[in-house]
Protein backbone atom coordinates (compact mmCIF):
# COMPACT_ATOMS: atom_id res chain seq x y z
CA UNK A 1 0.00 0.00 0.00
CA UNK A 2 1.17 3.42 -1.15
CA UNK A 3 1.01 6.66 0.66
CA UNK A 4 -0.86 8.20 -2.15
CA UNK A 5 -4.09 8.50 -1.92
CA UNK A 6 -5.70 6.87 -5.14
CA UNK A 7 -9.00 8.73 -4.86
CA UNK A 8 -8.53 12.76 -3.41
CA UNK A 9 -11.50 15.14 -3.87
CA UNK A 10 -10.92 18.74 -3.00
CA UNK A 11 -13.29 21.24 -2.03
CA UNK A 12 -16.55 19.44 -4.94
CA UNK A 13 -19.84 20.84 -5.20
CA UNK A 14 -22.68 19.63 -6.97
CA UNK A 15 -26.21 21.65 -7.29
CA UNK A 16 -29.21 20.57 -9.34
CA UNK A 17 -31.08 24.58 -9.74
CA UNK A 18 -31.36 25.42 -6.10
CA UNK A 19 -30.69 22.58 -4.38
CA UNK A 20 -27.13 21.76 -3.50
CA UNK A 21 -26.62 18.55 -3.55
CA UNK A 22 -22.98 18.37 -2.51
CA UNK A 23 -21.71 20.89 -0.55
CA UNK A 24 -18.05 21.06 -0.20
CA UNK A 25 -16.84 17.87 0.50
CA UNK A 26 -12.96 16.99 0.79
CA UNK A 27 -11.61 13.16 1.65
CA UNK A 28 -8.86 11.24 0.48
CA UNK A 29 -9.14 7.46 -0.05
CA UNK A 30 -5.92 5.47 0.41
CA UNK A 31 -4.81 2.83 -2.00
CA UNK A 32 -6.14 -0.87 -0.63
CA UNK A 33 -8.21 0.72 1.75
CA UNK A 34 -12.28 -0.19 1.95
CA UNK A 35 -14.09 3.29 2.20
CA UNK A 36 -17.63 3.52 3.40
CA UNK A 37 -19.35 6.36 2.64
CA UNK A 38 -22.21 6.96 5.24
CA UNK A 39 -25.20 9.11 5.59
CA UNK A 40 -29.17 9.33 5.23
CA UNK A 41 -31.24 8.60 2.44
CA UNK A 42 -30.58 12.01 0.51
CA UNK A 43 -27.27 13.08 2.29
CA UNK A 44 -25.25 13.13 -1.56
CA UNK A 45 -23.70 9.50 -1.86
CA UNK A 46 -25.26 8.11 -4.74
CA UNK A 47 -24.39 11.90 -6.10
CA UNK A 48 -20.90 11.68 -4.82
CA UNK A 49 -20.37 8.32 -6.64
CA UNK A 50 -21.55 9.60 -10.01
CA UNK A 51 -19.01 12.43 -9.81
CA UNK A 52 -16.68 9.97 -9.11
CA UNK A 53 -17.50 7.64 -11.98
CA UNK A 54 -17.58 10.55 -14.69
CA UNK A 55 -21.09 10.55 -15.03
CA UNK A 56 -22.19 14.30 -13.06
CA UNK A 57 -20.13 17.06 -13.67
CA UNK A 58 -19.14 18.41 -10.53
CA UNK A 59 -20.40 22.51 -10.08
CA UNK A 60 -16.91 23.30 -8.75
CA UNK A 61 -14.21 21.74 -6.83
CA UNK A 62 -11.88 18.85 -8.00
CA UNK A 63 -11.84 15.03 -7.96
CA UNK A 64 -8.67 13.21 -8.61
CA UNK A 65 -8.31 9.09 -8.87
CA UNK A 66 -5.17 7.31 -9.10
CA UNK A 67 -3.82 11.12 -9.73
CA UNK A 68 -5.90 11.83 -12.80
CA UNK A 69 -8.03 14.38 -12.91
CA UNK A 70 -11.86 12.75 -13.39
CA UNK A 71 -13.24 15.66 -15.46
CA UNK A 72 -10.47 15.70 -17.78
CA UNK A 73 -8.89 12.42 -18.36
CA UNK A 74 -12.68 10.42 -18.49
CA UNK A 75 -11.50 7.72 -20.80
CA UNK A 76 -8.55 6.96 -18.79
CA UNK A 77 -10.46 7.13 -15.49
CA UNK A 78 -12.72 4.92 -16.66
CA UNK A 79 -10.42 2.16 -17.64
CA UNK A 80 -9.24 2.37 -13.60
CA UNK A 81 -12.34 1.74 -12.11
CA UNK A 82 -15.37 -0.75 -11.61
CA UNK A 83 -18.77 0.58 -10.37
CA UNK A 84 -22.09 -1.41 -9.21
CA UNK A 85 -25.25 1.32 -9.32
CA UNK A 86 -27.70 1.04 -6.72
CA UNK A 87 -29.90 0.26 -9.32
CA UNK A 88 -29.19 -2.98 -11.66
CA UNK A 89 -27.54 -2.07 -14.93
CA UNK A 90 -27.27 -5.96 -16.03
CA UNK A 91 -29.26 -7.05 -19.69
CA UNK A 92 -31.82 -10.00 -18.06
CA UNK A 93 -32.32 -11.24 -21.73
CA UNK A 94 -28.15 -12.02 -21.83
CA UNK A 95 -26.83 -14.82 -19.64
CA UNK A 96 -24.00 -13.85 -16.99
CA UNK A 97 -21.91 -15.08 -19.52
CA UNK A 98 -22.71 -12.97 -22.23
CA UNK A 99 -22.90 -9.91 -19.87
CA UNK A 100 -19.65 -10.38 -18.77
CA UNK A 101 -18.14 -10.66 -22.27
CA UNK A 102 -19.98 -7.68 -23.40
CA UNK A 103 -18.13 -5.74 -20.21
CA UNK A 104 -14.69 -7.40 -21.28
CA UNK A 105 -15.29 -5.76 -24.93
CA UNK A 106 -16.29 -2.40 -23.81
CA UNK A 107 -13.34 -2.40 -21.78
CA UNK A 108 -11.24 -3.65 -24.16
CA UNK A 109 -9.44 -6.51 -22.75
CA UNK A 110 -8.36 -9.15 -25.33
CA UNK A 111 -10.48 -12.35 -25.71
CA UNK A 112 -7.65 -14.91 -23.78
CA UNK A 113 -7.69 -12.84 -21.10
CA UNK A 114 -11.49 -12.36 -20.94
CA UNK A 115 -12.22 -15.73 -21.02
CA UNK A 116 -9.21 -16.51 -18.33
CA UNK A 117 -10.87 -13.69 -15.94
CA UNK A 118 -14.49 -14.11 -16.84
CA UNK A 119 -14.23 -18.40 -15.56
CA UNK A 120 -11.70 -16.56 -12.25
CA UNK A 121 -14.84 -14.22 -11.13
CA UNK A 122 -17.60 -16.38 -11.92
CA UNK A 123 -16.18 -19.26 -9.39
CA UNK A 124 -14.81 -16.74 -7.14
CA UNK A 125 -18.69 -15.37 -7.09
CA UNK A 126 -20.17 -18.96 -7.22
CA UNK A 127 -21.53 -18.40 -10.20
CA UNK A 128 -19.96 -20.40 -12.72
CA UNK A 129 -22.32 -23.06 -12.84
CA UNK A 130 -25.02 -20.72 -14.24
CA UNK A 131 -23.24 -18.90 -16.80
CA UNK A 132 -25.56 -19.86 -19.56
CA UNK A 133 -28.62 -18.55 -17.93
CA UNK A 134 -30.41 -15.55 -18.58
CA UNK A 135 -29.80 -13.03 -15.97
CA UNK A 136 -33.58 -12.09 -15.42
CA UNK A 137 -34.01 -15.74 -13.58
CA UNK A 138 -31.55 -14.77 -11.12
CA UNK A 139 -31.97 -14.38 -7.23
CA UNK A 140 -31.08 -10.43 -6.03
CA UNK A 141 -28.36 -11.49 -4.69
CA UNK A 142 -26.90 -13.18 -7.37
CA UNK A 143 -27.64 -10.72 -10.10
CA UNK A 144 -25.32 -8.10 -7.18
CA UNK A 145 -22.80 -10.72 -7.28
CA UNK A 146 -22.42 -10.92 -11.27
CA UNK A 147 -22.17 -7.18 -11.14
CA UNK A 148 -19.67 -6.94 -8.71
CA UNK A 149 -17.67 -9.72 -10.68
CA UNK A 150 -18.11 -7.86 -13.84
CA UNK A 151 -17.23 -4.61 -12.38
CA UNK A 152 -13.55 -6.00 -11.70
CA UNK A 153 -13.49 -8.02 -14.90
CA UNK A 154 -10.92 -5.28 -16.27
CA UNK A 155 -8.82 -5.60 -12.85
CA UNK A 156 -9.80 -1.98 -11.49
CA UNK A 157 -7.76 0.05 -8.99
CA UNK A 158 -11.14 1.22 -7.58
CA UNK A 159 -14.25 -0.43 -6.87
CA UNK A 160 -17.21 1.69 -6.60
CA UNK A 161 -20.21 0.11 -4.62
CA UNK A 162 -23.53 2.02 -3.89
CA UNK A 163 -25.75 0.62 -1.74
CA UNK A 164 -24.46 -2.85 -2.44
CA UNK A 165 -26.79 -4.60 0.01
CA UNK A 166 -29.80 -2.77 -0.50
CA UNK A 167 -32.54 -5.09 -0.95
CA UNK A 168 -30.53 -8.28 0.00
CA UNK A 169 -32.08 -11.19 2.95
CA UNK A 170 -29.36 -11.05 5.93
CA UNK A 171 -27.83 -14.31 4.10
CA UNK A 172 -27.26 -12.40 0.87
CA UNK A 173 -25.61 -9.19 2.81
CA UNK A 174 -23.19 -11.55 4.72
CA UNK A 175 -22.30 -13.17 1.85
CA UNK A 176 -21.75 -10.27 -0.06
CA UNK A 177 -19.37 -8.63 2.47
CA UNK A 178 -17.55 -11.93 3.02
CA UNK A 179 -16.93 -11.47 -0.39
CA UNK A 180 -16.08 -7.84 -0.31
CA UNK A 181 -13.62 -8.48 2.33
CA UNK A 182 -11.79 -11.22 0.13
CA UNK A 183 -11.26 -8.95 -2.46
CA UNK A 184 -8.18 -6.65 -1.36
CA UNK A 185 -6.38 -9.98 -0.84
CA UNK A 186 -7.42 -11.83 -4.16
CA UNK A 187 -7.60 -8.53 -6.34
CA UNK A 188 -5.65 -5.81 -4.14
CA UNK A 189 -8.23 -3.60 -5.07
CA UNK A 190 -9.58 -0.29 -2.99
CA UNK A 191 -13.14 -0.61 -2.14
CA UNK A 192 -15.31 2.95 -1.86
CA UNK A 193 -19.12 1.90 -0.65
CA UNK A 194 -22.02 3.76 0.46
CA UNK A 195 -24.47 1.92 2.75
CA UNK A 196 -26.96 3.70 5.63
CA UNK A 197 -26.45 0.47 7.53
CA UNK A 198 -24.24 1.11 10.03
CA UNK A 199 -23.57 -2.52 11.41
CA UNK A 200 -21.91 -2.85 7.87
CA UNK A 201 -19.78 -0.07 7.80
CA UNK A 202 -18.83 -1.08 11.38
CA UNK A 203 -17.72 -4.40 9.91
CA UNK A 204 -16.25 -3.98 6.84
CA UNK A 205 -14.88 -0.61 6.47
CA UNK A 206 -11.38 0.96 7.19
CA UNK A 207 -12.29 3.90 7.40
CA UNK A 208 -15.73 6.17 7.35
CA UNK A 209 -16.91 9.56 6.22
CA UNK A 210 -20.20 10.30 7.63
CA UNK A 211 -22.32 12.79 4.98
CA UNK A 212 -25.18 14.45 5.97
CA UNK A 213 -27.49 17.52 3.96
CA UNK A 214 -24.49 17.57 1.36
CA UNK A 215 -22.04 18.30 4.06
CA UNK A 216 -18.86 15.84 5.25
CA UNK A 217 -19.29 15.45 9.28
CA UNK A 218 -16.68 13.55 10.37
CA UNK A 219 -14.80 10.77 8.53
CA UNK A 220 -12.55 8.42 10.70
CA UNK A 221 -11.94 4.64 11.51
CA UNK A 222 -14.97 3.50 13.17
CA UNK A 223 -13.67 3.67 16.79
CA UNK A 224 -12.30 6.79 15.78
CA UNK A 225 -15.77 7.87 15.44
CA UNK A 226 -16.74 6.74 18.34
CA UNK A 227 -14.13 8.28 20.50
CA UNK A 228 -15.46 11.69 18.90
CA UNK A 229 -18.72 11.70 19.25
CA UNK A 230 -18.22 9.88 23.30
CA UNK A 231 -19.99 7.03 22.28
CA UNK A 232 -20.24 3.12 22.55
CA UNK A 233 -21.67 2.33 18.63
CA UNK A 234 -21.10 3.83 15.83
CA UNK A 235 -24.90 3.51 15.34
CA UNK A 236 -25.53 6.18 18.17
CA UNK A 237 -22.45 8.23 16.52
CA UNK A 238 -24.16 8.19 13.73
CA UNK A 239 -27.41 9.64 15.14
CA UNK A 240 -25.04 12.06 17.46
CA UNK A 241 -23.34 13.15 14.27
CA UNK A 242 -26.60 13.57 11.55
CA UNK A 243 -29.50 14.35 14.13
CA UNK A 244 -32.43 12.00 14.54
CA UNK A 245 -34.90 13.96 12.34
CA UNK A 246 -36.95 12.09 9.36
CA UNK A 247 -36.10 12.66 6.24
CA UNK A 248 -38.57 13.93 3.67
CA UNK A 249 -37.04 12.81 -0.23
CA UNK A 250 -39.20 14.57 -2.63
CA UNK A 251 -39.94 11.81 -4.81
CA UNK A 252 -37.99 12.38 -8.88
CA UNK A 253 -39.57 10.44 -11.34
CA UNK A 254 -36.65 8.75 -11.39
CA UNK A 255 -37.60 8.06 -7.78
CA UNK A 256 -41.70 6.83 -9.37
CA UNK A 257 -39.86 4.83 -12.13
CA UNK A 258 -37.48 2.93 -9.23
CA UNK A 259 -40.75 2.12 -7.83
CA UNK A 260 -42.62 0.78 -10.71
CA UNK A 261 -39.55 -1.24 -11.33
CA UNK A 262 -39.63 -2.81 -7.91
CA UNK A 263 -43.11 -3.94 -8.49
CA UNK A 264 -42.31 -5.26 -12.07
CA UNK A 265 -39.58 -6.93 -11.09
CA UNK A 266 -41.26 -8.43 -8.17
CA UNK B 1 -15.37 -1.33 -33.72
CA UNK B 2 -15.28 -4.35 -31.65
CA UNK B 3 -17.40 -2.08 -29.63
CA UNK B 4 -20.44 -1.33 -32.07
CA UNK B 5 -20.21 -5.01 -33.47
CA UNK B 6 -21.24 -6.45 -29.43
CA UNK B 7 -23.52 -3.90 -29.15
CA UNK B 8 -25.18 -4.45 -32.55
CA UNK B 9 -25.35 -7.98 -31.62
CA UNK B 10 -26.98 -7.55 -28.46
CA UNK B 11 -29.90 -5.94 -30.27
CA UNK B 12 -30.25 -8.78 -32.77
CA UNK B 13 -29.91 -11.48 -30.21
CA UNK B 14 -32.40 -10.15 -28.36
CA UNK B 15 -34.92 -9.73 -30.87
CA UNK B 16 -34.10 -13.96 -32.51
CA UNK B 17 -34.37 -15.13 -28.70
CA UNK B 18 -38.00 -13.14 -28.39
CA UNK B 19 -40.29 -15.40 -30.31
CA UNK B 20 -43.34 -14.48 -28.30
CA UNK B 21 -42.30 -10.89 -29.56
CA UNK B 22 -41.83 -11.82 -32.97
CA UNK B 23 -44.79 -13.18 -32.98
CA UNK B 24 -47.44 -10.96 -31.05
CA UNK B 25 -45.67 -8.01 -33.61
CA UNK B 26 -46.57 -9.69 -36.40
CA UNK B 27 -50.76 -8.63 -35.26
CA UNK B 28 -50.88 -5.32 -36.78
CA UNK B 29 -49.47 -5.66 -40.02
CA UNK B 30 -51.54 -9.35 -40.36
CA UNK B 31 -54.61 -7.11 -38.84
CA UNK B 32 -53.54 -4.13 -42.21
CA UNK B 33 -52.74 -6.83 -45.17
CA UNK B 34 -56.08 -8.96 -44.53
CA UNK B 35 -58.68 -7.06 -42.82
CA UNK B 36 -57.83 -3.73 -45.35
CA UNK B 37 -56.49 -5.48 -47.50
CA UNK B 38 -59.07 -7.54 -48.65
CA UNK B 39 -62.09 -5.41 -47.28
CA UNK B 40 -60.99 -2.34 -49.05
CA UNK B 41 -59.84 -4.46 -52.08
CA UNK B 42 -62.97 -4.25 -54.50
CA UNK B 43 -63.65 -0.24 -53.52
CA UNK B 44 -59.89 0.10 -54.74
CA UNK B 45 -60.78 -1.87 -57.83
CA UNK B 46 -63.73 -0.35 -58.80
CA UNK B 47 -61.89 3.03 -58.39
CA UNK B 48 -59.90 1.63 -61.09
CA UNK B 49 -56.88 1.43 -59.15
CA UNK B 50 -56.09 -1.66 -58.81
CA UNK B 51 -55.36 -3.92 -56.46
CA UNK B 52 -55.28 -2.91 -53.10
CA UNK B 53 -53.18 -5.78 -51.63
CA UNK B 54 -50.42 -4.82 -54.33
CA UNK B 55 -50.80 -1.53 -53.45
CA UNK B 56 -50.46 -1.24 -49.84
CA UNK B 57 -48.14 -4.16 -49.41
CA UNK B 58 -45.00 -1.86 -49.46
CA UNK B 59 -47.12 0.79 -46.85
CA UNK B 60 -47.60 -2.42 -44.46
CA UNK B 61 -43.66 -3.01 -44.71
CA UNK B 62 -42.72 0.62 -43.95
CA UNK B 63 -45.69 0.46 -41.12
CA UNK B 64 -43.59 -2.36 -39.82
CA UNK B 65 -39.97 -1.09 -40.11
CA UNK B 66 -40.97 2.13 -38.81
CA UNK B 67 -42.44 0.77 -35.71
CA UNK B 68 -40.11 -1.54 -35.05
CA UNK B 69 -37.26 0.82 -35.32
CA UNK B 70 -39.10 3.37 -33.12
CA UNK B 71 -39.56 0.88 -30.15
CA UNK B 72 -36.34 -0.45 -30.22
CA UNK B 73 -35.47 3.30 -29.56
CA UNK B 74 -37.73 3.89 -27.42
CA UNK B 75 -36.92 1.08 -25.56
CA UNK B 76 -33.58 2.77 -24.65
CA UNK B 77 -35.98 4.81 -21.78
CA UNK B 78 -36.06 1.47 -19.71
CA UNK B 79 -32.08 0.43 -20.78
CA UNK B 80 -31.16 4.02 -18.90
CA UNK B 81 -32.58 4.34 -15.94
CA UNK B 82 -32.72 0.41 -14.71
CA UNK B 83 -30.39 -1.29 -17.01
CA UNK B 84 -27.68 -1.98 -19.54
CA UNK B 85 -27.28 1.81 -20.54
CA UNK B 86 -25.29 3.30 -17.45
CA UNK B 87 -23.04 0.14 -17.98
CA UNK B 88 -21.96 1.52 -21.61
CA UNK B 89 -22.27 5.18 -20.36
CA UNK B 90 -19.23 4.54 -17.67
CA UNK B 91 -17.16 2.28 -20.27
CA UNK B 92 -14.32 3.80 -21.84
CA UNK B 93 -15.39 4.59 -25.62
CA UNK B 94 -16.55 7.49 -27.27
CA UNK B 95 -20.74 7.81 -26.86
CA UNK B 96 -20.84 7.66 -30.80
CA UNK B 97 -19.59 4.09 -31.35
CA UNK B 98 -22.35 3.05 -28.33
CA UNK B 99 -25.22 5.65 -30.44
CA UNK B 100 -24.00 3.31 -33.76
CA UNK B 101 -23.69 0.02 -32.46
CA UNK B 102 -27.24 0.96 -30.43
CA UNK B 103 -28.62 2.53 -33.74
CA UNK B 104 -27.34 -0.43 -36.26
CA UNK B 105 -28.66 -3.17 -34.25
CA UNK B 106 -32.04 -1.45 -33.96
CA UNK B 107 -32.10 -0.63 -37.44
CA UNK B 108 -31.18 -4.28 -38.27
CA UNK B 109 -34.20 -5.78 -35.95
CA UNK B 110 -36.33 -3.40 -37.99
CA UNK B 111 -35.12 -4.99 -41.10
CA UNK B 112 -35.96 -8.18 -39.88
CA UNK B 113 -39.15 -7.77 -38.75
CA UNK B 114 -39.70 -5.93 -42.30
CA UNK B 115 -38.28 -8.63 -43.92
CA UNK B 116 -40.69 -11.44 -42.03
CA UNK B 117 -44.22 -8.93 -43.36
CA UNK B 118 -42.67 -9.51 -47.03
CA UNK B 119 -42.81 -12.78 -46.60
CA UNK B 120 -46.65 -12.81 -44.72
CA UNK B 121 -47.64 -10.04 -48.17
CA UNK B 122 -46.10 -12.89 -50.61
CA UNK B 123 -48.12 -15.82 -48.94
CA UNK B 124 -51.26 -12.97 -49.18
CA UNK B 125 -50.81 -13.00 -52.93
CA UNK B 126 -48.71 -9.79 -53.09
CA UNK B 127 -46.35 -9.93 -56.59
CA UNK B 128 -43.56 -8.28 -56.73
CA UNK B 129 -43.49 -6.76 -60.86
CA UNK B 130 -39.53 -7.56 -60.92
CA UNK B 131 -37.47 -9.95 -58.72
CA UNK B 132 -34.43 -7.82 -59.29
CA UNK B 133 -35.98 -5.02 -57.97
CA UNK B 134 -36.01 -7.06 -54.49
CA UNK B 135 -32.61 -6.20 -53.00
CA UNK B 136 -33.04 -3.14 -53.97
CA UNK B 137 -35.94 -2.61 -52.35
CA UNK B 138 -34.83 -3.72 -49.11
CA UNK B 139 -31.67 -1.56 -49.88
CA UNK B 140 -34.87 1.43 -49.08
CA UNK B 141 -35.98 -0.80 -45.97
CA UNK B 142 -32.89 -0.56 -44.55
CA UNK B 143 -32.58 3.03 -45.38
CA UNK B 144 -36.11 4.09 -43.45
CA UNK B 145 -34.91 1.49 -40.51
CA UNK B 146 -31.65 3.39 -40.12
CA UNK B 147 -34.20 7.10 -40.31
CA UNK B 148 -36.51 6.35 -37.80
CA UNK B 149 -33.83 4.38 -35.63
CA UNK B 150 -31.47 7.10 -35.16
CA UNK B 151 -34.75 9.46 -35.02
CA UNK B 152 -35.67 7.63 -31.80
CA UNK B 153 -32.63 7.23 -30.37
CA UNK B 154 -32.66 10.96 -30.52
CA UNK B 155 -36.25 11.41 -29.13
CA UNK B 156 -34.88 8.36 -25.94
CA UNK B 157 -31.83 10.42 -25.23
CA UNK B 158 -34.25 12.97 -23.59
CA UNK B 159 -36.91 11.04 -22.25
CA UNK B 160 -37.45 10.82 -18.65
CA UNK B 161 -40.65 8.87 -18.31
CA UNK B 162 -42.95 6.40 -19.16
CA UNK B 163 -45.78 9.07 -20.17
CA UNK B 164 -43.45 10.39 -22.38
CA UNK B 165 -43.57 7.02 -24.50
CA UNK B 166 -47.54 7.75 -24.76
CA UNK B 167 -46.42 10.95 -26.26
CA UNK B 168 -44.22 9.63 -29.02
CA UNK B 169 -46.53 7.13 -29.93
CA UNK B 170 -49.97 9.05 -30.64
CA UNK B 171 -48.01 12.22 -31.83
CA UNK B 172 -45.08 11.33 -33.89
CA UNK B 173 -45.18 7.38 -34.66
CA UNK B 174 -49.43 7.58 -35.73
CA UNK B 175 -49.03 10.38 -37.70
CA UNK B 176 -45.89 9.10 -39.11
CA UNK B 177 -47.84 6.32 -40.57
CA UNK B 178 -50.75 7.51 -41.57
CA UNK B 179 -49.79 10.73 -43.27
CA UNK B 180 -47.20 8.52 -45.48
CA UNK B 181 -49.57 6.97 -47.91
CA UNK B 182 -48.92 3.63 -46.79
CA UNK B 183 -52.82 2.89 -47.17
CA UNK B 184 -53.93 5.22 -49.85
CA UNK B 185 -52.87 6.93 -52.92
CA UNK B 186 -50.52 10.27 -52.67
CA UNK B 187 -52.70 11.70 -56.00
CA UNK B 188 -55.50 14.22 -55.45
CA UNK B 189 -55.70 14.99 -51.72
CA UNK B 190 -56.65 18.04 -50.31
CA UNK B 191 -53.59 20.64 -50.15
CA UNK B 192 -53.30 20.49 -46.51
CA UNK B 193 -53.13 16.64 -46.28
CA UNK B 194 -50.17 16.49 -49.47
CA UNK B 195 -48.22 19.15 -47.91
CA UNK B 196 -48.23 17.12 -44.42
CA UNK B 197 -47.33 13.86 -46.87
CA UNK B 198 -44.49 15.64 -47.95
CA UNK B 199 -42.65 16.29 -44.84
CA UNK B 200 -42.98 13.02 -43.73
CA UNK B 201 -39.54 11.19 -44.61
CA UNK B 202 -41.75 7.55 -44.26
CA UNK B 203 -43.73 9.19 -47.69
CA UNK B 204 -40.73 9.01 -49.63
CA UNK B 205 -39.32 4.86 -48.25
CA UNK B 206 -42.94 3.94 -49.12
CA UNK B 207 -43.20 5.34 -52.58
CA UNK B 208 -40.14 4.45 -53.06
CA UNK B 209 -40.32 0.79 -52.37
CA UNK B 210 -43.82 1.05 -54.41
CA UNK B 211 -41.42 2.02 -57.47
CA UNK B 212 -39.01 -0.93 -56.89
CA UNK B 213 -41.67 -3.69 -56.21
CA UNK B 214 -44.72 -2.53 -58.35
CA UNK B 215 -43.31 0.35 -60.58
CA UNK B 216 -46.01 2.43 -59.07
CA UNK B 217 -44.39 5.84 -57.72
CA UNK B 218 -45.38 9.48 -57.28
CA UNK B 219 -42.48 11.15 -56.75
CA UNK B 220 -39.87 9.10 -58.43
CA UNK B 221 -37.42 6.83 -57.27
CA UNK B 222 -34.85 9.31 -57.55
CA UNK B 223 -35.97 12.06 -55.21
CA UNK B 224 -36.93 9.66 -52.92
CA UNK B 225 -33.61 8.04 -52.13
CA UNK B 226 -31.89 11.49 -52.18
CA UNK B 227 -34.70 12.34 -49.53
CA UNK B 228 -34.11 9.03 -47.36
CA UNK B 229 -30.26 9.58 -47.69
CA UNK B 230 -30.41 13.34 -46.65
CA UNK B 231 -32.58 12.93 -43.86
CA UNK B 232 -30.94 9.57 -43.06
CA UNK B 233 -27.42 11.50 -42.73
CA UNK B 234 -29.37 14.65 -40.77
CA UNK B 235 -31.18 12.25 -38.13
CA UNK B 236 -27.94 9.87 -37.30
CA UNK B 237 -26.79 13.37 -36.65
CA UNK B 238 -28.98 14.09 -34.31
CA UNK B 239 -28.92 11.09 -32.86
CA UNK B 240 -25.74 10.90 -31.93
CA UNK B 241 -25.68 14.45 -30.60
CA UNK B 242 -28.65 13.80 -28.04
CA UNK B 243 -26.88 10.50 -27.37
CA UNK B 244 -23.77 12.32 -26.27
CA UNK B 245 -25.81 14.98 -24.18
CA UNK B 246 -27.12 12.24 -21.83
CA UNK B 247 -26.43 12.86 -18.25
CA UNK B 248 -26.91 9.97 -15.93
Amino acid sequence: MSDRPIIRVQHIVKSFGSVMAVNDVSFDVRAGEIFAFLGPNGAGKTTTIKMLTTLLHPTTGSLELDGLDVTTHQTEVRRRFGVVFQDPSLDGDLTAWENMDIHGVLYHVPRPTRRERCEVLLRMFELWERRNDFVKTFSGGMKRRLEIARGLLHTPKVLFLDEPTLGLDPQSRNQMWTHVQSLRASEGVTVFLTTHYMDEADRVADRIAVIDHGRLVATGSSAELKQQTGTDSLEAAFLKLTGTTIRDESATATDQLRQVTRVWRR
Amino acid sequence: MSVVYILWLREVKKYLRSRVQIVASLGGPLMYLGVLGFGLGSVFQRAGEGSYLQFMAPGVIGMTVLFTAMFSGIAMLWDRQFGFLKETLVAPVPRLAIMVGRTLGGATVAVLQGALIFVVALIAGFRPVSLLAVPLAFLVIALIAVIFSALATAIGSGLKEMQGFQMVMNFLVMPTFFLSGAIYPLEGLPRVLAALTRIDPLTYGVDGMRGLLTGRTHFGLVLDVVVLLGVGVLFVALGAWRFSKIEA
